[in-house]
């Protein structure tokens, strides 16, 4: 039995369109994140002091999870969701192996050194995680029942907390936040979601004890970032005064002069975005928030075309967590969240988080152009 | 399981997916509209506000670094300082020709190549008026030759900086340590602000146990600039506070002594004061040099140091884990007094070997022959084996663990510095534990001359020493005396103490029998009581690598060096009014007696002439 796909609404069908549906590639996503991309060299170009190098390794960086993204897209999703346990398992184990070779080796440790390469197993369980959590609700009858949400959610501590630990506070946010995203759309019932919400604002005195003195650093440069003018503080101050500075039109491409100057630390990476608003403006910012807007509908409409459970709460919890991707850091650099390292998608510089959500994206394109016609 | 079962309502589930898209819609755009609200006010309220700032953002603000703390021995001998190093800076936009100078710098200087490369890529990436280091580390023949040559180089120059220096080298290296550049780990983990513009941090011994401490204050200047970045003048300054200089207990002539003394073994020598806990030699052979680690040790040096058989990173004063030996009879003998297991004076028969109950196996004592008819002062005096067997037996092993904990085995010593093993005081608790397996008999028995399972650092046995000494007052050892910094003097750690009530009978006794080793014609390490004008109580020790197999002769001569027993000797002095105590373990020394007593002579012989000479000083 073969069960090829072959979308029926070819319309109009130019010749592109018909290669890209070939390579099972969505045509408004792929538009949408190739325009991220290419917005993401031209503020690198500024920031990164108008050199190539920086451009180069982020074209090859971000080809590679192009790349990446498409070969996922071939995979069938039933492929996903027979394999979503032992992946996660298999995450979950790297994450151990790095704790402990981290204890061996006497400090944070978020590599797994194989020699050849270092792979982040962080980076893989934002993956696996909502999968793990789509696949074990999946089959089982909806909204969830107590005995299933316990489960969940001790599926969902178990990389949250491993991760925490390495200490890697922006991850594991993102790894809990793709976990509850799947519960959000399995159906946890309004009155659950608020009362955890109330129970978590209640518990952070209790957080506060738990965390180290730099994550409390953090939180006090956040309240009160004129205290420490050398340090975070310093950040968030400089950070405002880029954004503000760009007034409504931005002070134009290149034209950025507080990182430039090199008042405005970390500004290719989780601080590119004060750079953009310093360069194009309120009207850059709405319409990057609007291209990132179009990306997540997208998505979320995937979702809802999805054809099994599994596929719709995976897409959901996905497109999800890309907008939790932006709120936090978008939040911390216009300062109404505190500084935790997480990148801006597909534009900051560097770092394996690219690929990862790239990889999530080819899942979603694999849920919608892997979908057998129905009768209608 | 009765939920897998369950019919699943695929209509029901679509609907509440439904109802959850439509809610994420809702939230994501609410929070979006929070995001943009809060640009609005950054870019269209407060534009003005913030546009005023960048145009004023002239003011940069940079760190000043703290000078770090020096750290001094007890006699104020600098064991680490800071010394000027030279580099030789290039600006480029005051250089015309950057091609010609560079080579007629290479000329003069004979700068290799790489470097030359290496300054043409890194100057090229910095703003025109930064000056980019070419050389560092520049010698005293290379400063010479640039100066004669200075005004033939506009734009070329020569800049100071601070870098760590340790004075004594391989001496005192496991003790003070070094610094090394800040890594990216280290990095996180750092306050950002006090540690801005720093490069170095403590990575072992008191550079890293007092970090804090050493490292100052830092500060901070605000710097004019104009709108390309040029400094044009300082508006204000905070200035950095230099770190606290740390007095240690150590003695850094001392400590040459015993290191010069263990020279052909590796080993370590642990001597501390007995009145107060300060350390005073803490020496591990072979040791290394700290200061290629300061400005970056090169890969195939440090595998060379690490790989080493000798193993010269490897602390052995405070990590090195022995078997204590018969060092540990005089607490043994102690124990049998405390517990009543024994009386001093009561004679015990010695064959040469024990043998438990209904067994075969035979345990050897050193002399072959045996000692014959033995009280606890011969015993500890000829380090009698069958006597301790014996006693260790009758004590049983809980006993003896229980006692032995008070001073201060199996337990780290709480000195204030980072690294410190505990060691393993075997129990039948632990054995059981860990190994699944019932304590035997026969474990006691070696356990009484300290072999088996026992594992002691050389601190914790020179501790112990001082412990005794002390008359069963017990205090954590410490390194710092005192920090001192601009505003006050304060202490390095604060010594805790307690005592043991210990039957002062008992303790006279057993350190009778340790002067007895010293200064008796018979006692095993004789050869040091000679010529000496105050009593030594001390005790042999030799620990055993491997076991002998049964009935084999041991020979010295023909076994594997690596394989010869470990020479061990503790000691205190002057024995009725005891000022300090020794460990000396010499691994493979062979004899306790020769090898190790020896060295602990030397040690307290100059340390004694210096406090009498201080004593009169004074007077």
């Amino acid at each position: 039995m073969k069960t090829e796909t072959r979308p029926e609404h070819f319309d109009p069908p130019s010749l592109i369109g018909a290669l890209l549906r070939k390579l099972h590639v969505d045509i408004p996503l792929f538009i949408g994140l190739s325009l991220t991309a290419l917005l993401s060299f031209v503020i690198l170009y500024s920031a990164g002091g108008q050199e190539m190098g920086i451009i180069y390794r982020q074209a090859i960086r971000i080809s590679l999870a192009f790349v990446m993204m498409i070969v996922l897209a071939h995979v069938n999703p039933h492929q996903f969701k027979r394999y979503s346990a032992i992946l996660f398992g298999l995450g979950v184990l790297l994450l151990l192996a790095v704790l402990v070779m981290g204890q061996i080796g006497k400090g944070a440790q978020r590599w797994l050194d194989l020699g050849f390469l270092r792979f982040q197993p962080s980076e893989m369980i934002k993956i696996t995680t909502p999968m793990m959590i789509a696949w074990f609700l999946a089959d089982r009858p909806l909204p969830p029942k107590t005995r299933q949400l316990a489960g969940a959610t001790l599926l969902i501590l178990i990389p949250t907390l491993l991760i925490a630990k390495q200490p890697d506070l922006g991850t594991s946010l993102l790894v809990a936040s793709s976990g509850a995203g799947v519960l959000f759309f399995a159906g946890l019932s309004w009155r659950l979601i608020l009362s955890i919400i109330a129970v978590l604002s209640a518990l952070t005195p209790v957080l506060w004890h738990f965390m180290r003195d730099y994550q409390r650093d953090r939180v006090l440069t956040f309240l009160n970032p004129e205290a420490d003018p050398l340090g975070r503080g310093y950040h968030i101050i400089q950070s405002k005064i880029a954004i503000g500075s760009g007034g409504i039109y931005g002070k134009g491409w290149l034209g950025s002069t507080q990182s430039e100057l090199e008042f405005l630390p970390e500004s290719s990476t989780d601080f590119i975005f004060a750079v953009f608003a310093e360069e194009f403006g309120l009207f850059g910012c709405v319409g990057l928030l609007v291209l990132y807007l179009l990306i997540i509908a997208r998505c979320l409409y995937i979702a809802g075309q999805a054809q099994d459970t599994y596929c719709r709460l995976l897409a959901g919890s996905l497109a999800f967590t890309f907008f939790v991707y932006v709120f936090v850091n978008i939040g911390m650099v216009i300062g109404v969240l505190p500084v935790v390292g997480v990148p801006l998608p597909l534009i900051s510089y560097g770092g394996t988080s690219i690929v990862t959500l790239l990889a999530g994206f080819g899942i979603i394109m694999s849920i919608h152009t892997h979908k057998k016609r129905l009768s209608r | 399981m009765s939920d897998y079962y369950a019919v699943k309502d695929n209509g029901a589930e679509s609907r509440i997916f439904n109802e959850r898209l439509v809610a994420a819609f809702i939230i994501i755009g609410v929070l979006t509209s929070a995001l943009m609200a809060r640009l609005m006010y950054l870019q269209i309220v407060g534009h003005k506000h913030y546009a005023t700032m960048a145009k004023e953002n002239s003011v940069k603000i940079v760190p000043l670094v703290p000078t770090r703390g020096i750290i001094y021995d007890r006699n104020g001998k600098i064991l680490a300082d800071n010394t000027p190093s030279y580099s030789l800076d290039i600006t480029p936009e005051q250089v015309d020709d950057m091609a010609d100078t560079l080579g007629r710098l290479q000329k003069l200087l004979d700068i290799p190549q790489d470097k030359i490369d290496a300054f043409k890529k890194q100057y090229k990436r910095q703003k025109r008026f930064t000056s980019t280091p070419l050389l560092m580390n520049m010698g005293d023949l290379e400063l010479a030759k640039f100066a004669v040559s200075r005004p033939y180089f506009p734009g070329v120059d020569i800049n100071t900086h601070l870098v760590r220096y340790y004075p004594y080298g391989d001496l005192a290296a496991h003790v003070v340590g070094y610094v090394g550049r800040i890594n990216e780990d280290e990095q996180k983990q750092l306050p950002e602000s006090e540690y801005r513009g720093s490069t170095h941090i403590g990575k072992l011994g008191i550079e890293k146990s007092y970090e804090a401490e050493l490292h100052g204050k830092a500060g901070y200047a605000e710097i004019e600039t104009n709108v390309q970045a040029r400094m044009l003048g300082t508006l204000s300054e905070t200035n950095s506070e230099q770190g606290g200089s740390l007095y240690l207990t150590l003695d850094i002539d001392l400590q040459k002594t015993a290191y010069d003394a263990l020279a052909g073994y590796n080993g370590a020598v642990v001597a501390l004061e007995v009145k107060t806990g300060g350390v005073l030699v803490l020496a591990s052979r072979p040791g290394f040099d700290p200061n290629p680690f300061v400005v970056g040790i090169g890969n195939d040096a440090y595998r060379a140091l690490n790989e080493s058989q000798d193993q010269p990173l490897y602390n052995r004063a405070l990590r090195g884990l022995y078997p204590p030996g018969s060092t540990i009879k005089p607490f043994i003998a102690l124990a049998g007094l405390e517990y009543d297991a024994i009386n001093a004076t009561h004679k015990l028969y010695c064959p040469g070997y024990f043998q438990l109950p209904g067994s075969s196996h035979k345990y050897r004592d050193w002399r072959k022959g045996g000692h014959g008819s033995v009280d606890m002062s011969y015993a500890i005096t000829q380090s009698c084996d069958v006597y301790f067997y014996r006693l260790a037996l009758s004590l049983g092993i809980d006993h003896l663990q229980a006692f032995l904990k008070k001073f201060g085995f199996g337990d780290s010593t709480g000195i204030d510095l980072v690294g410190e093993k505990s060691g393993l005081l075997p129990s039948r608790e632990w054995k059981e534990a860990r190994k699944k397996k019932p304590w035997f008999p026969g474990e006691t028995v070696i356990t009484g001359i300290g072999q088996g399972y026992w594992q002691v650092t050389p601190l914790q046995l020179a501790r112990a020493t001082a412990i005794l000494a002390n008359k069963g007052e017990v205090f954590t050892p410490f390194l710092v005396d005192r920090i001192v910094n601009a505003h006050a003097t304060k202490p390095g750690s604060v010594a805790n103490k307690s005592s043991l009530s210990l039957d002062p009978k008992h303790l006279n006794t057993v350190i009778a029998a340790m002067v007895n080793v010293v200064h008796s014609p018979r006692g095993t390490a004789k050869s040091i009581g000679y010529g000496v004008n105050y009593h030594i109580a001390g005790k042999t020790g030799t620990a055993q690598v491997f076991n002998i197999k049964q009935n084999a002769k041991y020979d010295e001569k023909s076994i594997d060096f690596k394989l010869r027993d470990h020479a061990l000797f503790i000691a205190f002095a002057p024995a009725d009014d005891p000022k300090i105590a020794v460990a000396v373990i010499a691994e493979n020394g062979g004899h306790g007696g020769s090898v190790a007593a020896p060295i602990a002579s030397k040690v307290i012989r100059q340390y004694l002439t210096s406090v009498r000479t201080e004593a009169r000083h004074e007077d």
